[in-house]
């Protein structure tokens, strides 16, 4: 049974890794946040009253049968979802965050050192390469990464088996933050449940199995609009994709119990989002009677099952893959689709790309400037899914593994320049965006440690 | 290239305060870079005297981007390289080298004689909320009486059949109002 002293840690470890707050700067971003929001309300309120489907609704009691019968099914369902759509993608997000203007700033139309030269006109403060080198010092030329140091033709003796030993000694320890070190490297696959599951402080408790049997029956009740939608995003993006059709059903078992959750509005503390409000009918304006809407107040975009997709890899029981995922979008995806000034935000991800690219290859900047082909156009939907969907799984997970062993996304602005630079001469030859976003359409053969530590480590400035 | 702008702001301190000392000054930055303070005061002749209690003191880590620039700030007196007693005025002189910004001032501008101290922010309520740990029962090399044991896994065993029995009603994580979650559209307020 839980023993008192070691969950009142877990408990503190967890609310003290969540509380890296996003600074909130300048009040026009508040202000676009608001039109933001505001817009995504308008969309499902108008899907609402186009399609006669109220945003939520009690099941009656045989479809509850029906439901709990094909839980694990659902994905044998077909319902028409022609009607619904989602209510926002990436690229409207990138409308938005290209318009961010700070009220107080000299927005000149003429170009000039005040203009960036990219699609993000917000001053934020990014890190340049040097500064990335040292944050980034365990990805360094004479260190040992997986992804690079246990290919085929390098000996295991060299790096591997004693990496290996390493981190089977660190989950004996169970200790949390040598194991967030220890990824910085690279997880073996054998070891990355639990590695993750150690640095996401996830111990799967009677009390955790309960809380998602309690989010499932929560599920089997009522009936929310939003459901049409996961549904709606499930069938588009995951079953879609080769590697994760397989996890279609997981898929749903998780992101339905997800809008349920109502301990994720925690994370509206340290979010600078809104949930959506609403109130029972008749009793509008009511402060009793208000109510967030979906319960976990985050309604999902076109691709947020991306987010859940690779984990499936790596957990198979529905009640530990929730844990880790919900855990996973409270500390990093929320900030993927929320403006915010943080480091690892959407807004200064971007940045910190577009700056770099400009930066190391001005040449090839410029160059897409003038046929028309921004570069964050093609960039921003990989930074957004932080590249799932993109990338082979294992490389995908190789990268998710430095996320958590640095604690931010800025990773992800990074292995987006890499890209550009591998494919910089090919680049250089086109003439138009399509052009370009068809140089770059496939990344499923790329190796992204190997790009990260040249385009960190190994470029000449 | 545009020469940095200075901008001088003065504030005197009431005339019938009795000894005028200052222990904190408190204030919200709107995109100033650097600030400096001067304070009258009596010098060691005598006569009054403006003396620099800080300096350069920088608010923007860098000036040309939004880090600090809508920041609190709290300045004690024993950050200040100057006595703060007896002082009759204050200058604040306010710097932003960055020629991108259009306007930069402070705002909200508190200053605390000693004994008041300046307002603290809340504490969130789970600091003051979370239980002390218990101290767990010392087991000097015994085990534990397994009658005790067993009572209590059985006491565990019980309060899981109820929670489990009572989904519907579980007040975990109710988003509802009422077992009624039956809502009006969203709303944009």
């Amino acid at each position: 049974m839980l023993d008192p002293d070691s969950g009142l840690s877990l408990t503190i470890a967890r609310i003290v890794q969540r509380l890296k707050g996003s600074s909130l700067h300048s009040q026009l971003e508040r202000q676009a946040r608001g039109n933001w929001e505001k817009r995504i309300l308008k969309s499902l309120n108008s899907m609402c009253t186009e399609l006669g489907i109220p945003l939520a609704q009690k099941r009656p009691v045989n479809e509850q049968k029906e439901l709990l019968n094909k839980w694990n099914e659902m994905g044998t369902d077909e319902p028409d979802l022609s009607l619904f759509r989602p209510v926002y993608a990436p690229k409207d997000f990138l409308e938005v965050l290209m318009n961010l203007r700070n009220p107080n700033y000299e927005n000149g139309e003429q170009l000039s050192f005040r203009n960036h030269l990219g699609l993000i006109q917000v001053p934020l403060k990014v890190k340049d390469i040097p500064e990335l080198k040292e944050d980034f010092s365990e990805l360094g030329l004479n260190i040992g990464q997986l992804g690079i140091d246990d290919s085929a033709q390098v000996p295991p003796e060299f790096f591997e088996n004693e990496h290996v030993r390493v981190g089977q000694k660190v989950l004996a320890e169970q200790d949390s933050a040598a194991a967030q070190q220890y990824v910085r490297q690279g997880c073996p696959t054998a070891l990355r449940a639990d590695l993750w599951a150690l640095i996401l402080n996830i111990s799967n408790q009677p009390e955790d199995i309960l809380y998602y049997e309690q989010l499932k029956s929560n599920v089997i009740q009522h009936d929310l609009l939003v459901d049409s939608l996961i549904y709606k995003d499930v069938k588009l993006t995951a079953s879609n994709d080769d590697y994760y059709f397989v996890f279609e059903d997981y898929l749903y078992q998780v992101l339905l119990c997800f809008s349920r959750d109502t301990s994720v509005l925690e994370h509206f503390t340290y979010s600078s989002a809104t949930p959506p409000k609403s109130y029972i009918r008749g009793k509008l304006g009511m402060e009793e009677y208000a109510v967030f809407y979906p319960p976990n107040g985050v309604i999902p975009f076109h691709g947020f099952s991306m987010y859940v997709a690779p984990l499936c890899f790596l957990y198979h029981e529905p009640s530990r893959l929730y844990q880790i995922f919900r855990e996973m979008y409270v500390r990093f995806f929320f900030r993927l689709h929320s403006i915010s000034s943080h480091a690892s935000g959407i807004v200064s991800l971007c940045l910190l790309f577009e700056t770099l690219l400009q930066t190391h290859l001005p040449q090839l900047f410029y160059h897409l400037r003038e046929i028309g082909a921004q570069p964050l156009r093609i960039s921003f939907k990989w930074l957004v899914r932080a590249f799932s969907g993109y990338l082979a799984t294992d490389q995908l997970l190789l990268l998710w593994d430095r996320i958590l062993g640095y604690n931010s996304l800025e990773i992800l602005a990074v292995l987006a320049a890499a890209v550009f630079a591998f494919r910089a001469v090919n680049l250089m030859e086109v003439t138009s965006l399509a052009a370009a976003e068809a140089v770059l359409a496939d990344l499923s053969t790329l190796k992204v440690m190997p790009l990260l530590q040249i385009f960190l480590f190994a470029t000449v400035t | 290239m545009p020469v940095p702008v200075r901008e001088r702001c003065r504030c005197r301190c009431g005339a019938d305060a009795a000894v005028p000392q200052v222990q904190e000054i408190v204030f919200r930055n709107f995109y100033t870079a650097f600030l400096s303070v001067r304070v009258q005061r009596p010098g060691p002749g005598g006569p009054r005297r403006w003396v620099t209690c800080l300096r350069d003191h920088r608010l923007m880590p860098c000036p040309h981007t939004e880090e600090g620039s809508q920041d609190y700030f709290s300045l004690h007196r024993h950050q200040m390289l100057c006595d703060m007693d007896q002082v009759t005025a204050v200058r604040f002189i306010l710097r932003q080298p960055s020629p991108v910004w259009l306007h930069f001032t402070i705002e909200e501008l508190q200053i605390f004689p000693p004994g008041q101290k300046s307002p603290q922010k809340d504490f969130p309520s789970w600091l003051s909320q979370l239980s002390p740990p218990e101290q767990p029962a010392s087991l000097h090399g015994e085990l534990p009486d397994p009658e005790k044991v067993s009572t209590e896994v059985q006491q565990m065993w019980v309060l899981t059949e109820v929670i489990r029995a009572r989904q519907a009603a579980a007040r975990i994580g109710r988003f509802d109002v009422d077992g009624c979650y039956d809502i009006n559209l969203l709303s944009y307020t």
